[in-house]
């Protein structure tokens, strides 16, 4: 082997100016490709943390995935039977004896999980009213599981328990009705309750509509105000690895009968577009190794054109048809491997720089560096990328290469 | 002596529109140890006959036998076999390559075969530039050697994996006439003092008179 590769290494080093305009191109392919490739992914990967943290990882709520299976369907379930225009019994909403579901959720290892009762409720406050969504929780499980005592700008979380009467909302609804901290306003329910309530927490997610729309107070507090004793509609959950959401939430709507839905499931559409722009973006990438491995196509076809002599008193030495292809296919081969060494090290440095990069995103109060990627994988496929690209280049003036028959070069030549 | 290289009615014609024959029917036996010189006017078939003797090119039809083994079925990666271990060649330009010493050209057959161990195959490469007069010469690249040089270093190239035929297409045509003497001195050595077998095309009338055996060819044919 180690002749081949001195064969082919003495033909790159006599073309030096064309070796390293070739190299050159597949360094800065590579170069490019991490640079887009770990900001694409950088940013994905910011995305889906955020995802992640401001959802619950698999939110088991009081609907079934199915409509109830009626009793003549299940009586006779080869038979052409339909029942249409079925009423259901109206019934009382929630997850039916949920502390005894949380507990069968909560003994699941590596999973945390709080109860909440969402209802709307109306806002009343200086002669105006707002319909916000008012959340029952217990903030000792809470803080377990979400992340919203991190968005809590003013007071905090604890302080519905402390107070009974106290309720948080976002920052944004306080500013919009002329509220404080401290201040007191009328809630009332859907069932004609009414409760004055004291803002004890305010908070801040970034998220508009969430901010103005979404209040929580104590559990027991908000089921009284709803008129619905013990009851839980939600019941919240963080994983320790959220990748097993998807895993997990199907576990627990086996458990429980009731519909749970993972983040995956959730935000299916968002996942479905990173996925199409990771599509875009490692065909743009690729496309950029693609036009770099014309200049290895071009040096290789160079070299054999310049070589026909040498490749025809190789073959009468006794070279066979596979060693000259070999050769050249080191040829591509050490341009596609050099690159990818040399483009590594410029690619990480684009990386870097990028991850120096400081951009004030509107909503946010600081500049935010631009989130890069340092994983392996990207680095992997860039070189697998090059040296395809690289060998796909070199197959077929190698081959031509080979094919040449020694005695039509040496009767040219003599 | 033993025949080393065997002929039947060795025809090759080049496809075509109008197919080109460029050797005819020929027969011939060539000894171990025999010295033979093809000649005949430019463009009678000299060199087509050589390169079907030395396994570069195969016959339309007809056959060759290379120390008995009858090469006709041959594929491509056998003939390439035995021109490594059995043949040498020395043309008219030196065709060396032109990134490597003489040393490393010298060794490059003896790599490919891989007979010897390396340390054996770089003391042969340097024992055969020293036995050719090219001592001191040996790290030198081809644009530093004369002609003459050069082809000396092509011809202990030909030698390197001690093939018992050498076969020559006018080796001296692009010398300098004392160059021209000293690589047929050589070349009629090798015969002498080493029991090879020389094929060799030349126009050269006092070359070919050192000959064992002179085969004149015209129109492809033996005459």
């Amino acid at each position: 082997m180690q002749l081949y590769v001195d064969i082919a290494w003495s033909h790159l080093r006599t073309r030096r100016r064309q070796t390293i305009a070739s190299l050159l191109g597949v360094v800065l392919g590579v170069a490019f490709f991490l640079a887009v490739s770990s900001l694409m992914r950088g940013s994905e990967l910011d995305f889906i943390a955020r995802l992640v943290d401001s959802t619950p990882h698999i939110t088991v709520s009081d609907e079934f995935r199915d409509p109830t299976v009626q009793p003549a369907v299940l009586r006779y379930p080869a038979g052409a039977v339909s029942v249409l225009h079925v009423k259901p019994l109206t019934e009382r909403r929630g997850i039916r004896q949920y502390k005894r579901r949380l507990e069968q959720i909560d003994a699941i290892p590596g999973l945390r999980a709080a109860p909440v009762l969402a209802g709307q409720v109306i806002f009343s406050f200086a002669g105006r009213d707002e319909a916000i969504t008012l959340s029952g929780i217990e903030p000792a499980r809470m803080q377990d599981v979400t992340t919203i005592e991190d968005d809590i700008v003013e007071g905090s979380l604890e302080a519905i328990d402390a107070d009974p009467n106290g309720i948080i909302i976002g920052r944004a609804l306080a500013r919009k009705l002329s509220l404080a901290m401290g201040d007191t306003v009328s809630v009332v329910s859907p069932v004609g309750n009414v409760r004055v309530m004291r803002i004890v927490g305010l908070f801040h997610t970034g998220r508009a509509v969430y901010d103005e729309t979404q209040g929580f107070a104590q559990l027991t507090r908000v089921q009284a105000l709803l008129n619905r004793p013990n009851v839980a509609n939600t019941i919240v959950t963080r994983l320790e690895d959220p990748y097993q959401a998807r895993a997990t939430a199907a576990h627990i709507e086996r458990l429980t009968g009731y519909k749970s839905v993972s983040w995956q499931e959730a935000s299916e559409d968002i996942l479905r577009t990173l996925m199409v722009r990771n599509v875009i973006m490692f065909t743009v990438v690729g496309a950029i190794l693609l036009v770099a491995s014309f200049g290895i196509y071009n040096v290789i076809s160079s070299v054999i054109m310049e070589k026909t002599r040498d490749i025809a008193i190789l073959k009468s030495m006794g070279f066979r048809a596979g060693d000259i292809e070999l050769v050249f296919l080191i040829e591509g081969l050490v341009l596609g491997a050099a690159g990818s060494v040399l483009g590594f090290l410029a690619g990480s440095g684009l990386i870097w720089v990028t991850g120096q990069v400081r951009l004030a995103v509107p909503g946010e109060s600081d500049p935010v560096n631009l989130p890069v990627y340092w994983g392996w994988g990207q680095f992997a496929l860039a070189m697998l990328f090059a040296m395809l690209s690289a060998l796909a280049a070199t197959y077929l003036p190698a081959r031509r290469g080979a094919r040449l028959a020694p005695v039509a070069i040496l009767r040219g030549a003599a | 002596m033993s025949a080393i290289l065997v002929a039947e009615n060795l025809t090759r014609t080049l496809p075509g529109e109008v197919p080109v024959t460029l050797v005819r029917g020929i027969s011939l036996t060539i000894d171990r140890g025999e010295f033979v010189v093809i000649k005949g006017p430019s463009g009678s078939g000299k060199s087509s006959l050589l390169y079907l003797l030395g396994l570069l090119d195969q016959p339309t039809s007809g056959a060759l036998r290379l120390e008995g083994e009858d090469t006709t079925a041959y594929d491509e990666d056998q003939l390439a076999a035995l021109r490594l271990a059995k043949l040498g060649f020395v043309f008219q330009f030196h065709f060396l390559l032109a990134e490597f010493s003489a040393f490393d050209n010298v060794r490059l057959p003896m790599r490919r075969l891989g007979r010897l161990p390396g340390h054996r195959q770089r003391e042969r490469a340097m024992q055969l530039l020293q036995d050719l007069g090219l001592a001191g010469h040996e790290h030198k690249h081809p644009s530093q050697l004369s002609g003459g040089q050069r082809q000396r270093v092509a011809i202990a190239r030909a030698l390197a994996n001690d093939p018992p035929i050498i076969l020559t297409d006018e080796p001296t045509g692009a010398l300098d006439s004392k160059s021209s003497i000293n690589v047929k001195e050589i070349l009629k050595d090798l015969v002498r003092t080493h029991d090879r077998t020389v094929i060799a095309v030349t126009h050269d009338d006092h070359f070919a008179a050192g000959a064992d055996r002179q085969l004149e060819i015209i129109d492809g044919r033996l005459v």
